[in-house]
C-alpha cells in the first residue's frame, strides 16, 4: 500500500494520495481468509459443563427439539395428507448427509435455499401444506432433525457452478462494514478471532452446529437468528429472514467451512 | 409438544445407586422481564418436580425464576426392585407434565 | 435532620429527621436481591440454628460462558442411611432479583446427596449451598461467580 502511494503521490498530489491510502485503509474491512488449518470449530472453546452438554444427547436441550421433529417427520400434513417419511422413509438414511451440503441450489427459486426453506418448499410443494414460519417450534425441530443425521460428517458444499455468484455475493457481505459501529463481519471472525470482545471469546464463526442450542438464547435457533444477532449487535438493521442476503451469507460460511465436521446440534454461549 | 427426556440405566444391581437425568420443555418466564413497551412479562415458571419409585417419592425440587429454561435435573436414588419411576412437573398456569420410566433390578 | 429539598413530601423530611441519618430525600429501594436479603432468605429457612462451613462441595464453574444457563452440581458428605442423611440442599444467590434459585428434598432412598441443574445468574455474584442434616444441623459452602454479558445479544 504505502509503496503505492509513493508512487502515485508525484503524479497526482498529495493530499489525493493520502485520501486515496485512507481508501485502501478503509476497504481492508476484506479480511484476510483463515488459512485452512487453523479453521476451529466454537465447541473447541467451549468450557466443560457446555462440552458436556452438547456431547450427551440425554442432557443435551437440543433433544427436545430433535425429538419433536422426529414425531413430525412421521405425521402427515396438508391437503395431500402426506408425511415426509412417505417420500423420504428412514430420515436416519435418506436424510444423511443432506444437511451438509445445504444450502443448495433450487431450480423452483433460480437461486439458493437453505435447509429451512427447503422443508418449507417441501410442505408447500408435496405436502399441499402451509410453510412453518422462521424460528418457530416446527421448522426448528425438523431442521433439527434433518441436521442431526449429518452430525459426525464434513461440511461439504455442492460443487455446483450455479452456485458460484451466490457464494461471492455472500463473501462481498461478510466483508462489508455494516451498522452504526460500522465493521463487517470479517473484522472479527477473520482477523480477531481468539481475542476478547467484552470478555467473551470472538470464534471464527464455523457454522458447524446449526440449530444450535444458544445458552444465551435459553431456545434452540438457526444461523440467520444468529447472524441477525451479530447485525444487531453492530447496530445495522437485520435482513429479514430468508432475505436472500442471509441465505448468500450462509451459503458463503458454509463455503468457507468446508471440511470441518458438523456437530448438529450443538451447544454454544 | 415435546415430551420430558428421561434417562434411567436399562438394569441396576440390588441396592446399587443409580443416576437418573431428567430435560422438560418450559420457557421458565422469570416474570421480571419487560416487552419493550414496558409491559411486564407474567411469571410462567416450572414450581414442583418430583421423582416417585414405586409410589415413594425419592426426590423433590422447588423451583424458582433463577432455574434456566428447559429445566434439567440429573439426581440418584437406591435400586430397591424393578417397578416404575413417576416423574410429575407442576408450575404456574396449570402447567402439569408428568412421565414414567421402568426399572429393572437384578 | 438536613435542608430539606424541593419536591420532598412531608412524610421524607420527617422520616430524615426520625432516621437521623438518613437523606432528606427519598431513596429508591433495589428492586432486586442484595446480600442482605440472602441472609434473609437463608434465614427463613434455617431459622436461628447456626450454620457451619464444610461437608457441601458446590460445582459452578469460576467463570461462566452465558449467565443465563450456568451449570450447577451440589453434593453433600453423608452416608444417607436412614438414621443420618441429607434432608435438604437449598441453594441462595446475592444479586438475581430473587435470593432463592433451588430447594431440593432428599431422603434416605436418594442413595447420594448430589444434584446437578441449570440456573441463572444475572450479574457476577456469591451463590450459596446450604445443606439440612437428619439431625438438624446446616452446613453450607459458597462460590464466587464472574458473569459477562454476551457482547452482541438479540435486539429489541
Amino acid at each position: 500500500m504505502s509503496l503505492q502511494t509513493s508512487r502515485v503521490a508525484p503524479i497526482i498530489g498529495r493530499a489525493t494520495a493520502v485520501a486515496f491510502m485512507l481508501v485502501a485503509i478503509a476497504s481492508a474491512a476484506n479480511g484476510a481468509d483463515i488459512p485452512l488449518d487453523q479453521r476451529r470449530s466454537g465447541y473447541l472453546d467451549l468450557g466443560r459443563d457446555s462440552k458436556a452438554m452438547q456431547d450427551d444427547d440425554t442432557i443435551n436441550p437440543a433433544t427436545l427439539w430433535v425429538q419433536d421433529g422426529e414425531a413430525l417427520w412421521n405425521q402427515k400434513a396438508g391437503a395431500a395428507n402426506r408425511a415426509c417419511a412417505d417420500c423420504h422413509q428412514d430420515a436416519t438414511v435418506s436424510m444423511k448427509g443432506v444437511a451438509a451440503r445445504y444450502p443448495a441450489f433450487s431450480a423452483a427459486r433460480n437461486g439458493p435455499v437453505n435447509l429451512e426453506q427447503r422443508i418449507n418448499l417441501c410442505r408447500s410443494e408435496h405436502q399441499q401444506a402451509q410453510p412453518f414460519a422462521y424460528e418457530s417450534r416446527e421448522l426448528l425441530a425438523l431442521t433439527a432433525y434433518v441436521g442431526r443425521q449429518s452430525r459426525g460428517m464434513a461440511i461439504a458444499p455442492p460443487d455446483d457452478d450455479r452456485l458460484a455468484p451466490f457464494v461471492e455475493a455472500g463473501r462481498k457481505l461478510f466483508n462489508r462494514r455494516i451498522g452504526q459501529i460500522d465493521m463487517s463481519c470479517a473484522q472479527c471472525h477473520d482477523d480477531n478471532w481468539g481475542k476478547k470482545l467484552a470478555g467473551s471469546l470472538i470464534p471464527q464463526a464455523q457454522p458447524t452446529g446449526y440449530p444450535i442450542y444458544r445458552l444465551e438464547w435459553q431456545s434452540l435457533g438457526s444461523l440467520q437468528r444468529r447472524l441477525r444477532n451479530c447485525m444487531t449487535g453492530l447496530r445495522a438493521e437485520a435482513y429479514e429472514y430468508g432475505a436472500p442476503e442471509n441465505v448468500n451469507l450462509e451459503l458463503f460460511l458454509m463455503w468457507r467451512a468446508r471440511g470441518l465436521q458438523l456437530e448438529t446440534p450443538a451447544v454454544r454461549p | 409438544m415435546a415430551r420430558p427426556l428421561i434417562n434411567v440405566p436399562a438394569k441396576v444391581k440390588r441396592g446399587q445407586v443409580f443416576e437418573i437425568k431428567t430435560l422438560i420443555s418450559h420457557i421458565m418466564e422469570t416474570g421480571f422481564r419487560f416487552t419493550t413497551t414496558g409491559d411486564k412479562i407474567p411469571r410462567d415458571i416450572v414450581t414442583t418436580f418430583s421423582c416417585s419409585y414405586n409410589g415413594e417419592e425419592i426426590f423433590r425440587a422447588d423451583l424458582y425464576p433463577a432455574i434456566s429454561a428447559n429445566p434439567f435435573f440429573d439426581f440418584f436414588t437406591v435400586a430397591t426392585e424393578s417397578g416404575t419411576l413417576d416423574f410429575k412437573w407442576t408450575g404456574d398456569n396449570g402447567f402439569a407434565e408428568s412421565a414414567t420410566a421402568k426399572i429393572v433390578v437384578e | 435532620m438536613g435542608k430539606a429539598k424541593p419536591g420532598a413530601t412531608r412524610r421524607a423530611v420527617m422520616l430524615g429527621g426520625l432516621a437521623g441519618g438518613l437523606a432528606a430525600t427519598i431513596r429508591l429501594e433495589p428492586a432486586h436481591a442484595t446480600p442482605e436479603r440472602m441472609r434473609v432468605a437463608i434465614r427463613t429457612v434455617v431459622g436461628e440454628a447456626s450454620i457451619r462451613k464444610g461437608r457441601v462441595d458446590l460445582e459452578v464453574p469460576p467463570l461462566v460462558e452465558n449467565g443465563n444457563t450456568v451449570s450447577l452440581a451440589v453434593s453433600v458428605d453423608s452416608p444417607m442411611t436412614a438414621t443420618d442423611y441429607v434432608k435438604a440442599i437449598h441453594v441462595f444467590n446475592e444479586k438475581n432479583p430473587q435470593p432463592n434459585v433451588i430447594s431440593v428434598h432428599l431422603g434416605p432412598r436418594a442413595g447420594r446427596a448430589k444434584f446437578s441443574t441449570r440456573f441463572r445468574l444475572a450479574d457476577s455474584q456469591i451463590v450459596t449451598a446450604i445443606a439440612e442434616m437428619s439431625d438438624g444441623s446446616f452446613w453450607s459452602a459458597s462460590a464466587d461467580v464472574i458473569v459477562t454479558l454476551a457482547a452482541c445479544v438479540e435486539g429489541i
